[in-house]
């Protein structure tokens, strides 16, 4: 039976042409790959969908939530640094590609400890990857602002406070920890009720709507005695975030989830793949086509991250 | 081949596989053991339509909580359970799996000449996953809350809460699991059909002289690998929202007066992702019963089938256009009209490769030298379902036509016609066509008359009358109707009546199939006297199908009657002779 499977290589196929020059092992990875890549643009036109019909009615402005607000913390360090941990998570998972395309390239020369090296810094790079993701993921359920939900269509507002920038009075992002002088980074569960006294006391800070406009705190009073404070959010899960609609965070934890889920697998299979190169296994067999398989695999997993990137971060 | 002979013993044989003819064997019987289940599922509901709110016996045959304990009456979300496992049975199990899952195992490593298929151990998971799938989808039943209810379409928001019915409970999340599972089995042998006919073909077997069963079910698994996938995705999000609290497609909406706490998702983007798959899978069932329709009708003919590049292209051209047409399911969503009339545009166009086939079918059939075979009749039928079919499906795809009979029992006579019965004719020539190389005995033909002519008049019967209800606007999935409605009630009896009878006649083939399996007349090696290449391996199984090297392919398959040949049939791996040209 095993010689019948092996009978794309042998001699006992004596087919025709091959179209695509390739082996069938080969051609089954991409044609894995087009399955994989129709189920993450599923995902995506989803995503789009929801970003796109998050407009308040008659404005029309959006009610998504701003990346750059949302993503821009960096280890060890304070202060705002819009997207550039994720910029760095990028940069991380497009070179372990690089890398891999050298294990690739060295695999077709057969030269073993080449491979075994180059392997071992891709997956060095998947795990850097995931450590970072969940590193990401950790912010984002903790959150770093919070906010009030109001009862009118769920709304999620922030809170906002005055500002001179330029010499001009304006109001900018703040947060319900500066509101109530609290440390961000530790646990705290405030009632809608002392949030909302200290907003009274505090008559420099307002809010900002989801709509992004801002209201000083006269005008905030007024606004929610039409829209009434349900509660405070702070942090996101899948039923509430303090980032904005639900969707956003849905959205958020499902796709880079399932992306994440696919790097882990990719991580778990080149480990697989590199235990049997340093075995010596496709040394016998007199080529490392599988190390290119898996590679196909990685590229694809790459330029999947390429878009949730620009999807989610950039755009 | 001797020395590839290896021991096998009863479970490599048998269970687990890894040659394609026995997987084949093993999809088969699943899709008619499922095929017969679904078949007494709608025999109960058609009995309910019939004599709503009474007893009967055939509802013994589920579990007994599905009965009003007083009346012994069929409970109304069990109907509707009935209705929703007897739609996913019919559309993925048997027509889905049970048709492609059997003949593209079992005829693309023959026809193409290849000893199995690309990966046997792929294959061999293919049909465990779907095996795994059937025992969730058959436990699923069992469930005290039963099994899903929303239909087969599983549209949110009914079938993303256990409160909105019964069945949305545990049903549901084994209706998600086993379809799960029956997607990942049907990938896992759509990537191995591709990739089998693209490089395994034998020497001299080009694309330009594949038999059209493989190019049929070749654009079949293309369609597969590209649209289930988003079925995946889909019911991906739909777990999502029943288990973890999302709302992808839930939006703040009031069911039974209960605000739902959900904002910013949408039903209908699960209809957008459903139907995405949702129309291709229309022609997933479809195109492998048109290509096998396409080698019966020209064997029996004994006649080059008709147009042979036409075909291919017009099968390009259905599995192309499959993609841009699902919003024709949805023109009731309060799509954009502009956007249905798109929807409806490429609908239409549709009619074109669908009218090419059907003409070619009929010009094949001109003054052919017709062998009325089982086989024969089942593809002359499927010829005549796909018309009739058709013909409707003209109407339904008009946006301002089909608003009128939008979910009524016209759309029901519709898709049974011209997918259910034309997939499962396809399937029944296919059976009644491959048989002998299957198990080496010929089936029983007088039964097969038997079978054809009841199963022909009874399923006409069936669904010939819906037409006249949904045009009087009866709705579907009704549990029952409403008043007494004079003639729609009599034609409700003639379905049901027609509905049994048609259930009974099946058992005459199910009979037939597993009689001639061990009795039957034994097989000669063509008994078609066909040209394709399945038919030049030994009557007896063995694993790498020719005993010695591989036959090479010097024609195309369809030389019969050939001016100047001595018999009216030349098998493919037939060298021209000298000054022969090539069809």
């Amino acid at each position: 039976m095993e010689e019948l499977e092996n009978n794309n290589h042998g001699e006992a196929w004596k087919g025709g042409d091959r179209p695509f020059k390739s082996s069938y092992g080969k051609l089954m990875m991409w044609f894995f790959l087009i399955t994989d890549a129709l189920t993450f643009s599923a995902f995506l036109v989803s995503y789009g969908f929801f970003r796109y019909t998050a407009v308040e009615p008659v404005t029309e402005k959006s009610l998504w939530p701003v990346p750059e607000e949302v993503f821009s913390h960096f280890p060890f360090l304070t202060g705002e640094h819009p997207l550039l941990f994720v910029a760095l998570m990028t940069f991380i998972l497009i070179m372990s590609s690089v890398t891999m395309v050298l294990a690739v390239n060295y695999g077709h020369k057969m030269q073993k400890k080449k491979v075994v090296l180059w392997l071992s810094l891709t997956i060095i790079g998947g795990a850097t990857f995931l450590g970072s993701q969940a590193w990401e993921w950790g912010h984002f359920i903790h959150g770093d602002k919070g906010a009030i939900q109001l009862n009118r269509n769920l709304e999620v507002v922030h809170i906002a406070k005055e500002d001179v920038i330029d010499g001009k009075d304006t109001m900018v992002l703040s947060s319900v920890y500066e509101l109530m002088n609290a440390d961000k980074y530790g646990h705290h569960d405030f009632s809608i009720d002392t949030v909302l006294n200290q907003l009274r006391e505090r008559p420099s800070f307002g809010i900002r709507l989801a709509n992004k406009d801002y209201k000083s705190n006269l005008e905030t009073f007024e606004y929610f005695e039409t829209s009434e404070p349900l509660e405070i959010i702070l942090g996101a899960g899948l039923k509430k975030n303090e980032y904005g609609t639900q969707d956003f965070g849905d959205c958020f934890f499902f796709i880079t989830g399932f992306h994440g889920f696919h790097v882990f697998s990719g991580v778990i299979i080149l480990i697989v793949i590199l235990i049997n190169v340093i075995k010596g296994t496709y040394q016998r067999r007199g080529h490392y086509e599988m190390v290119e398989k898996v590679g196909l695999y990685w590229h694809f997993v790459d330029l999947v991250w390429v878009f949730v990137f620009t999807f989610f971060y950039l755009v | 081949m001797s020395d590839h002979h290896h021991k096998e013993t009863f479970i490599t044989k048998y269970i687990f596989s890894q040659d394609h003819k026995m997987i084949a064997k093993q999809f088969l019987l699943t899709g008619i053991f499922m095929a017969l289940v679904g078949m007494l599922m709608s025999a109960m509901f058609r009995v309910q339509l019939a004599n709503p709110g009474e007893t009967s016996i055939l509802y013994n045959l589920m579990p007994s909580n599905w009965m009003d304990p007083d009346t012994g009456a069929l409970l109304q979300d069990k109907y509707l359970a009935l209705v929703t496992m007897h739609g996913t049975i019919l559309v993925f199990w048997v027509l889905t799996a049970g048709l492609s899952g059997t003949f593209a195992n079992f005829l693309i490593p023959l026809q193409i000449g290849a000893r199995d298929m690309a990966s046997g151990f792929i294959n061999m998971l293919s049909y465990w996953f779907f095996f795994a799938a059937t025992v969730v989808l058959i436990y699923s039943i069992y469930v005290p809350s039963g099994p899903a209810s929303a239909g087969w379409t599983i549209y949110p928001p009914l079938s993303a809460e256990a409160s909105y019915i019964e069945g949305s409970g545990l049903g549901m999340t084994l209706w998600l699991v086993s379809i799960t599972l029956f997607i990942v089995g049907s990938l896992l042998g759509g990537l191995n059909y591709i990739v089998t006919i693209l490089n395994l073909r034998t020497k001299g077997m080009s694309m330009k002289r594949l038999p059209l069963t493989i190019w049929a079910l070749f654009v079949t698994a293309i369609l597969g690998v590209l649209s289930f996938p988003v079925l995946l995705s889909c019911g991906l999000l739909l777990v999502f929202d029943r288990s973890f609290g999302t709302s992808f497609y839930l939006s703040d909406l009031i069911i039974g007066g209960e605000a739902a706490h959900h904002i910013g998702g949408s039903p209908i983007l699960f209809e957008h992702l459903f139907w995405f798959l949702g129309h291709p899978e229309v022609y997933i069932i479809l195109l492998p019963a048109l290509g096998m329709t396409s080698e019966v009708i020209s064997v029996n003919t004994r006649k080059p089938i008709f147009g042979y590049q036409a075909m291919v292209l017009s099968l390009l051209a259905i599995g192309f256009l499959s993609f841009i047409v699902w919003g024709h399911h949805m023109f009731m969503t309060g799509m954009n009209p502009f956007l249905g009339s798109v929807f409806a545009f490429t609908t239409l166009l549709i009619a074109i490769p669908s009218a090419i086939k059907v003409f070619n079918y009929l010009t094949t059939l001109w003054r052919g030298n017709i062998r009325f075979t089982p086989a024969m009749l089942f593809a002359i039928a499927m010829v005549s379902t796909f018309i009739t079919g058709g013909l409707t499906g003209l109407i339904l795809g008009n946006a301002p036509l089909d608003i009128n009979v939008h979910d009524t029992y016209f759309v029901v006579g519709h898709f049974h016609i011209v997918m259910g019965l034309s997939a499962i004719y396809g399937m029944l020539a296919g059976v009644y066509h491959w048989f002998p190389k299957m198990y080496g005995r010929m089936m029983n033909k007088n039964l097969g008359y038997l079978h054809f002519w009841g199963t022909f008049i009874c399923a006409y019967g069936v669904f010939f009358p819906m037409h006249f209800l949904g045009l009087a606007g009866l709705p579907r999935r009704y549990y029952a109707n409403p008043v007494d409605m004079g003639q729609i009630t009599d034609i409700n009896d003639i379905i049901t009546f027609f509905a049994l009878a048609g259930a009974v006649i099946q058992f005459i083939f199910v009979f037939n199939f597993f009689y001639s399996i061990f009795r039957g007349s034994p097989a000669s090696k063509n008994p078609w006297k066909a040209n394709t290449l399945e038919w030049t391996t030994p009557v007896e199984r063995i694993h790498g199908n020719w005993p010695g090297d591989l036959p090479e392919v010097h024609r195309w398959a369809y030389d019969y009657s050939k001016p100047g040949a001595e018999e009216d049939y030349i098998p493919q791996n037939v060298p021209l002779k000298e000054g022969e040209s090539e069809h």
